[in-house]
Order: structure tokens, then C-alpha cells, then sequence
């Protein structure tokens, strides 16, 4: 075989076009379609008295209003996208509200127009009659449960759900230390410098729909439209071209915009276009992170944890359009790397009248994360001890895999750790940072972490090889600028023997693999990359099967590389994948070459028809795969040196380490990309970015100049170390790295701030004023 | 207006953005839009040579104005501007859309500092926010344009 492309730093195929200006966002593309705007509430709990179109629908340039009366899905409520028998009162979203709107944001009207600027002149002038109600806002005046978001949700509660490992009242009443905290995280926003867009276009002819969407999951969004507009499945193609970011807001939630803009393509017969601008991104999409934690825990003496009792609150927002995934997932995992023998976990699911939420990188284990890491920085502190002390003495060890925490997981089963080694990335990472810098107001930061990844149902790949000899990939999962043309391309050139230029891949794209799940949960290399795999392999085998009737030898005794199919051991016999490709389709090529080789008038080998039995014509093949319930398991250790300027209260990175652990590494260049700006954004959102809601409801920092995302200025360069500890639950041993950068960053400055000034920290995210207050 | 070296028309709507202007009425889409009002650089080009916020600013203001774009930094068939060469080599981008705004800022800041401090390079591109990269391997590119530049 060739050099394995599989572990190396190749340079990605995708960036020459995104450099040369040449990408194809979705507002690059349909150029002369009608263009749109939404009227959104401008309030946080309101009734609709009455909505009146009338203005709007006369201004010159506006083609149509819609309102919920004005669309035949107007009744119906959105999609709950995960249902659980535990979610005892979900509730969704219409599409357009008519009566009651229950966030700012929340969608009322949509206006189809000539431009974008006429959409927004008149929808302006639609005239809506609010009433407005009582504001819910945080999760704390939730649970107090004052006024309700859904009149009939008692106690705004969506669900109410226990699990428990061992005993944990005996194991507390035992222990002979306990220390109760109160730990909470705020609203934060995913932020991708895309916003969203969808364009429609409607072919009556042949009664095809086509949807553009920078969504991070085209297939369901497929499949759900295909229902709501009784088509077959055949006829919708979604494709997700280039997207600017998802981080989690773009995963298929039936936003009202993805129903809206291929409706008025298919009754208005022209091309329509929606893009979001940022002003509605901040309040019309998905937040995350609100948490209210009570923590009561037990240890012993020499630092063990013996039981652990929490009891969170999650701030769900107005709507539950992604089930209970957020807070079951801070459940499950909260007990991280380590060993907790009795470990009781209570969540309620809480509505407010905010912007609902859904997975944003971390998806719930930032939170978990937190806890779980604060916890031993409490027990530290409490008994003198060092805190990676108190960490190795309750770490799990390497022969503790298969691990099973004792928590339901997000796939359906149990939260099962299949592999591992997290002594070792302590030890890693703490080497790597090495002594602590001289002077004040500089604190340690540690923090580990375990991330489930790479959660099934499933994915799936097709592999071709052109009569040219170059190959076409693809897979159902869109990419939101991870790199898929390049990994990809690298586990399907492994396999082929041919060079990774060779290889393009196309993602996202149901045209081109109409079956798929989506980009997010960090499952993209672990499920398509091996599905990419065993297509690859499929498509190796039937090539091996092609040439050795023309090679007269045995199957078994081929190899691919270089370009060609060759007999192990005898460089001269060989067959050129091009060639094989011509010979799998016995038919002959006008314009490809190789005709010769492929006529029916060549003398054949192997009796029998040319298409030898059970054998399709086509070097191609269609590969999946799908986990037996159960997750890989990354893990990981943060450690920085931070100092906290003590006037200003600005933090200077002075060093900070990332050891971690995801198996086998595709790339290091894109897996290091990964983490970087993982850790930024965990930065970002646990020092900069927080969403401040008034007690109206109202957003008052919807815009990028009060929402603060650091720039070059404030992050600093992160050194990472990489262990492998292969997955025994795939064939490439890989497990997923999307969101390992940010889950931990917040308990590693939580520990480090501790750490600088000597003040607890109990909250998250801070900022200047804050390290202020809590000084004082 | 002169775009890429190329005469234009002017725009016929008086409160057209300059960015939509480039984008949807000239189809030089590498233009992106990630906030319209001022602090993302998304839309980052070269007016007369400095660069400016392009949805900050109305098409009409442009009359009489020399525009560069990321579409003019090589022609399609040429090898890549070395500043684009830097940014591929260094894994400076993910999902490129704050890229062409990096790569104007860049491109103009290398004129002036043609062998940049790390803190200058920081500074420099401290007007650009990028969501995906965390910034380390953008800073990286801008140093190693600076060389390539240099030898270029
Ligand atoms: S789009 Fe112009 S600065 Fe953000
Ligand atoms: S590469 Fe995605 S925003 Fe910078």
C-alpha cells in the first residue's frame, strides 16, 4: 500500500475555493429570487388580538403576506424532534403565531417581496394587536412558578426526572465531609458569523422541490418536508452547500423559515429567498446553557468522593423542539472521569419566556463539566489537599473500561465509557505546563473532561471510482467548515490506493446521498468517516474481484495502490483503477478510452454473461455504518496559567495546555483547528458573552457590539498534547473531537480565577465587573 | 466606480448597501455578511486601497472610488495571492466565512508593516471576528504571509 494518508497532516482540499472568494453560501446563490422578512413579536409574553396585512399588502413590490390563517400548516405545531416518555409536557412552536406569543422573536407574519429592503419596508406596516402577559424569565422565577408560560404546563415544569446510582442519603449521612454548593450558568448563543438562509425553488414540470439550507442536517430537513407537503421523497432535494458555522443553532429544527420559503416557492411559481440577518439570530435562534445546579456531596478524608447529589434546573425557553437532550446529557455525564459510587441526579426541564434552546457546542456537558470539576476543587480546598491530587485519587483507571456511569444516555441506552486513559492526560497535561511563572495574581487552572461522541442511529457513504480514474464520494452530513473533503478524502484514498487529490467529496447534498442524520454531537468523523470506510473498502474489494479475471489471478492476491489494482509481489501485473472502472460497466465509452479492453469482442477470461452473477456494473458501492447502542468516549485535561490583572480585571493567558484523547487521529492539522477554536469559544463564553435579559423578556444586547466575542487580541495560542486510545467500538478506532475545546473551559477558569484571587467561584460566565464585585 | 480594476455602474437604488451592491448586484459573492453594522469585518474590502466595512457604507458613496474585492486578489487561472497561499498553508480557516474579510485586512496591513510584530499582527486583525478558528493559526497565517510577501 502507498503511504497512509490516514494520521497526517494533509492541507485541506476545500480552502483554495473559500480563498479565492469562490464559496457558495446559501445567500451567494439564487441571485433574482423573491426575497423576504419576518414580523417577529416585539414582546415576551403577549396575546395576539389581531394581525392586519392590509398596508402591508399594498405596498408596490410585495408579492405576498403570509400569517397563520394564510398557510395551510398555520394549526400546526412544529416538530418535537425527540420525543421521551419522561417529557411529559412538551410543547412546540407554530409556525406563525396567531394568538399567543411566548418569546421575543417568536415569528408572526412573513413577507414575500421584489427585494429584501421592500420586505422589511412592509413588514413595517403589518399592524399586530399585542396584549401583553407576564414575563417568565429565568429559570429561578420558573420553578417559582408565579406565572406560567403554558397555561395548561402546571408549574412550568416540561419534566421532572430521577436517576440514581448506589445510595446516595446512606453515602452522605456516612461521609465524614459534606459541602453543598449553588452553581449556575447563564444564556449563551452559539453565534456563527453566518446567520441562516434557506432559497426555494419549485420545478411545477417536474414536481421537484429544491431547498438551499445552511443547516447542519439537509436529509431530515428533507424528509420532513417531503411529509408537510405530501411529496415523495424523491422530490425534495435539500442540500446544505457551504455553511458559515453551526456549532448546534443549525441542526433541523423546523425553524418557520423552512417551511415558509419553499411554500411561497410553490405557490408562488418563482424562486424565493430568506436570509436571516443578525439582529434576528440573536432572538429568533436557539440559545443555550442556562443551569441552576444544587450540589450537596460527601467525601472522606484522603479526598474520595463518595456521594454526589445534584439537583438542576435547565432553562428551557419557550418551546421544547429538541426534547430534554440538553439537561439529559448534563445528567449523565456530570460524574466525568471519575469515579462516583453514589450519585443521585434530579433535573426539571423549566419553560421561560426566552428564546428556546438546543445543543450549542457542548450540548449540556459544559455544564456537567463544571460541577464535577468545582466539586473537586471544593474538596481540595476544603482538606489542604492538591487539587490534581484530589483528582488522581478519584480518577477512573485504564482497566475500568467498559464503564458504565449508571445514567441513561442520549442515544437511548446507558452511558457506557468504552476506552480511555485519564491518569495519563493529567499527568500529560501537567508536564506540559510545567512550573508556575513567578509572580501575583496568577492562578493554576485544571480541568478534565469526558465527551460522549459519535452517537449513532447512523451514516452512511457512496464510494465511486470515474472511468478516469478519479473518485466521488459523498456522504448525507453537510459541513460547517470541520473539513469533511479532506478527511474523508483521506480514509477513502487509504483504502483505494490512490492519492487524496484524486478523492472529492461532496457532503450535505441529498441529490448525492439521500440518507444521513446530521453534523453535530462531534459524531461527524466517527459515523460518516467509517461508513466513508467501509463503502471505500467495498468498492476495493469489487475492484479486486473485476481485475483479477483480466489479471488471471486470484483476488486475494491483489492489492490497491498507486493508482492501480496489482498482483502483490509483481510490480509489471497491473490494471489501472481507470481501466477497472471501464471493465466494471461492460459497455463501451465514446469519449473515456479503454473501450478497447471493455468490447464484447475481446476475448474474455471467465464464461457466462459480462456481468458476472450477483455483481452490479459500476466500481461503486454504498457503505453505513451504525454503533451498537453506545458512544465513544473522549476524554481530556485543560491546564493554563492565567493571570487576572488586579485593577483592570482582564485575564492574560500565560500559558495554557490541552491533553486529549480522541483516538485515532484522521488529521492533526484540522483535529488542533478543532480544538483551538473550541477553546475560544469557551473562552468567549465563560469571560465575554453572556445574553442579558431584562425582567420584560426583552434582549438588550442583541447585537455584536454588546455582545462582546473576543477577537485575535484575547485568545491565546493553546498547546495541545495527543494521546490515542483507539475505540474498540469502530473499525477506525476513532472517536469524536467537535466539542472537546469548549466543554472544560469554564471549570478551568472557574479554578484558575479561584486560584488568582482567592475568591470562590460559583457562577459562570464572569466578567471585569463581576471579578469586581466579587473581590469587594 | 472602478471594482478590481474593472468600471462599473453605478447602483440605482440611492439606500443600497455597498455589500449588497457587490454581492447580489455585481455577483462578487466572496463579499460576506456577518452582522451589518460594523464589528464582524465579514465585508472587509479595499476602498482606494484601505480597507473599510463595506455594509457600512451605501453604494453611492463608492462613485468616483477604486474597489478591491477577494475575487481580485489572483485571477482564477493564476496562483494564489500570497496572502491566500498563507492562510491555506497555515489551516487559517474553517468554514471561510470570515476569511475574505481576514484576507483584505491582511492584505492591506502587510503593505504598511511589511514585517509585522505578533502583537502588531494581534492588533491588526483584532477588527476581524472569526468563530471557528480561535485565532491561533490566523495569526499564524498573517506571519506567514508577511514571508511569503517578503520573498514574493
Ligand atoms: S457585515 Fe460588515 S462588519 Fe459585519
Ligand atoms: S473560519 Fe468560520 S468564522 Fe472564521
Amino acid at each position: 500500500m502507498t503511504t497512509r494518508l490516514f494520521g497526517e497532516r494533509v492541507q485541506r482540499l476545500e480552502d483554495e475555493r473559500l480563498l479565492r472568494g469562490q464559496g457558495r453560501y446559501t445567500d451567494d446563490l439564487g441571485n433574482g429570487a423573491l426575497e423576504c422578512a419576518f414580523v417577529r413579536s416585539p414582546f415576551a409574553h403577549a396575546r395576539i388580538h389581531s394581525i392586519n396585512a392590509t398596508a402591508a399588502r399594498a405596498l408596490p413590490g410585495v408579492v405576498a403576506v403570509y400569517t397563520a390563517a394564510d398557510v395551510p400548516f398555520g394549526d400546526l405545531d412544529l416538530p418535537l424532534l425527540i420525543p421521551h416518555p419522561q417529557l411529559t409536557h412538551p410543547r412546540t412552536q407554530k409556525c406563525l403565531a396567531s394568538s399567543i406569543v411566548r418569546y421575543a422573536g417568536e415569528a408572526v407574519a412573513f413577507v414575500v417581496a421584489e427585494s429584501r429592503y421592500l420586505a422589511e419596508d412592509a413588514a413595517d406596516l403589518v399592524e399586530v394587536e399585542y396584549e401583553p402577559l407576564p414575563a417568565v424569565v429565568t429559570p429561578e422565577r420558573s420553578a417559582k412558578a408565579e406565572n406560567l408560560v403554558h397555561a395548561d404546563v402546571p408549574a412550568n415544569s416540561a419534566a421532572d426526572v430521577t436517576q440514581a446510582v448506589g445510595d446516595v442519603d446512606s453515602a452522605l449521612a456516612r461521609a465524614s465531609h459534606r459541602l453543598r454548593r449553588r452553581l449556575r450558568l447563564e444564556r449563551s448563543a452559539a453565534q456563527p458569523l453566518e446567520a441562516r438562509a434557506v432559497w426555494a425553488r419549485w420545478d411545477a414540470v417536474e414536481g421537484r422541490l429544491t431547498v438551499y439550507d445552511s443547516t447542519q442536517s439537509p436529509t431530515s430537513i428533507r424528509g420532513g418536508l417531503a411529509v408537510l407537503f405530501g411529496l415523495p421523497e424523491t422530490s425534495v432535494e435539500v442540500i446544505a452547500p457551504d455553511v458559515g458555522g453551526g456549532f448546534g443553532p443549525k441542526i433541523m429544527l423546523f425553524n418557520p423559515d423552512e417551511l415558509l420559503v419553499p411554500y411561497a416557492a410553490m405557490k408562488l411559481g418563482r424562486p424565493v429567498k430568506w436570509t436571516e440577518d443578525r439582529r434576528e439570530h440573536f432572538t429568533a435562534v436557539t440559545h443555550e446553557r442556562a443551569q441552576v445546579h444544587e450540589v450537596d456531596f460527601g467525601f472522606d478524608d484522603g479526598g474520595k468522593l463518595l456521594a454526589l447529589d445534584v439537583d438542576f434546573i435547565h432553562d428551557a425557553g419557550a418551546y421544547t423542539p429538541y426534547g430534554l437532550i440538553l439537561p439529559i446529557i448534563t445528567a449523565a455525564q456530570l460524574p466525568g472521569p471519575y469515579r462516583v459510587p453514589n450519585y443521585r441526579v434530579r433535573f426539571r426541564d423549566l419553560y421561560t419566556n426566552c428564546t428556546p434552546t438546543s445543543p450549542y457546542r457542548g450540548a449540556g456537558r459544559p455544564h456537567g463539566c463544571f460541577v464535577i470539576e468545582r466539586v473537586m476543587d471544593a474538596i481540595a480546598a476544603e482538606l489542604g489537599l492538591d487539587r490534581a491530587e484530589v483528582r488522581r485519587r478519584n480518577l477512573l483507571q485504564p482497566g475500568d473500561f467498559p464503564y458504565s456511569v449508571g445514567t441513561m444516555w442520549q442515544d437511548g441506552g446507558m452511558a457506557v465509557y468504552d476506552s480511555g486513559d485519564y491518569p495519563e492526560l493529567l499527568r500529560l497535561a501537567l508536564e506540559r505546563l510545567g512550573p508556575k511563572p513567578e509572580g501575583d495574581n496568577i492562578g493554576l487552572g485544571l480541568a478534565m473532561y469526558v465527551e460522549g461522541t459519535g452517537v449513532g442511529p447512523y451514516e452512511g457513504a457512496h464510494v465511486q471510482v470515474l472511468v478516469s480514474g478519479k473518485v466521488v464520494a459523498s456522504t448525507g452530513i453537510p459541513t460547517q467548515g470541520q473539513g469533511h473533503a479532506t478527511v474523508f478524502a483521506q480514509v477513502v484514498a487509504d483504502e483505494l490506493g490512490v492519492s487524496v487529490e484524486d478523492v472529492t467529496v461532496t457532503s450535505g447534498d441529498t441529490r448525492r446521498f439521500p440518507w444521513g442524520v446530521g453534523t453535530f454531537a462531534s459524531r461527524g468523523a466517527v459515523m460518516s468517516g467509517n461508513a466513508m470506510a467501509n463503502a471505500a473498502r467495498a468498492v476495493a474489494e469489487k475492484a479486486k474481484r473485476v481485475a483479477a479475471e483480466h489479471l488471471e489471478a486470484d483476488a486475494a492476491d491483489l492489492e490497491l495502490a498507486g493508482g492501480e489494482v496489482r498482483v502483490k509481489g509483481s510490480p509489471g501485473r497491473s490494471l489501472p483503477l481507470a481501466v477497472v472502472s471501464i471493465l466494471s460497466n461492460p459497455l463501451r465509452y465514446a469519449f473515456g478510452g479503454g473501450d478497447e479492453i471493455a468490447t464484447q469482442f475481446q476475448p474474455r477470461p471467465r464464461p457466462g454473461p459480462p456481468l458476472a452473477e450477483g455483481e452490479e456494473p459500476g466500481l461503486e458501492a454504498t457503505g453505513y455504518y451504525s454503533p451498537s447502542p453506545g458512544s465513544t468516549w473522549a476524554g481530556g485535561c485543560h491546564a493554563a496559567y492565567l493571570r487576572v490583572d488586579p485593577k483592570t480585571y482582564r485575564l492574560e493567558f500565560l500559558k495554557y495546555v490541552v491533553a486529549h484523547d480522541c483516538g485515532r487521529v484522521i488529521n492533526p492539522m484540522i483535529l488542533e483547528g478543532q480544538i483551538q477554536g473550541g477553546v475560544a469559544q469557551g473562552i468567549a463564553g465563560s469571560f465575554y458573552e453572556r445574553l442579558l435579559y431584562d425582567e420584560e423578556g426583552q434582549l438588550r444586547n442583541a447585537s455584536f457590539m454588546e455582545f462582546l466575542m473576543p477577537y485575535a487580541t484575547e485568545i491565546p495560542d493553546v498547546e495541545m498534547v495527543h494521546l490515542e486510545t483507539p475505540s474498540p467500538l469502530n473499525p477506525l478506532g476513532i472517536k469524536g473531537a467537535g466539542e472537546a475545546g469548549t466543554i472544560p473551559v469554564a471549570a478551568m477558569l472557574a479554578s484558575a480565577i479561584e486560584d488568582a484571587l482567592g475568591v470562590r467561584i460559583d457562577e459562570m460566565p464572569l466578567n471585569p465587573n463581576r471579578l469586581f464585585e466579587l473581590t469587594r | 466606480m472602478i471594482v478590481n480594476g474593472i468600471e462599473r455602474p453605478e447602483a440605482s437604488d440611492p439606500r443600497r448597501l455597498l455589500s449588497d451592491y457587490l454581492r447580489h448586484d455585481l455577483g462578487l459573492t466572496g463579499t460576506h455578511v456577518g452582522c451589518e453594522h460594523g464589528v464582524c469585518g465579514c465585508c472587509t474590502i479595499l476602498f482606494d486601497g484601505r480597507p473599510v466595512r463595506s455594509c457600512l457604507l451605501l453604494a453611492v458613496q463608492a462613485r468616483g472610488h477604486e474597489l478591491a474585492t477577494v475575487e481580485g486578489l489572483a485571477q482564477p487561472e493564476a496562483p494564489m495571492h500570497p496572502v491566500q497561499q498563507a492562510f491555506k498553508e497555515c489551516h487559517g480557516l474553517q468554514c471561510g466565512f470570515c476569511t475574505p474579510g481576514f484576507l483584505m485586512a491582511t492584505v492591506a496591513f502587510l503593505r504598511e508593516f511589511p514585517d509585522p510584530s505578533d502583537a502588531e499582527i494581534a492588533d491588526a486583525i483584532a477588527g476581524n471576528l472569526c468563530r471557528c478558528t480561535g485565532y491561533a493559526n490566523i495569526r499564524r497565517s498573517v506571519r506567514r504571509a508577511a514571508e511569503l510577501s517578503r520573498q514574493a
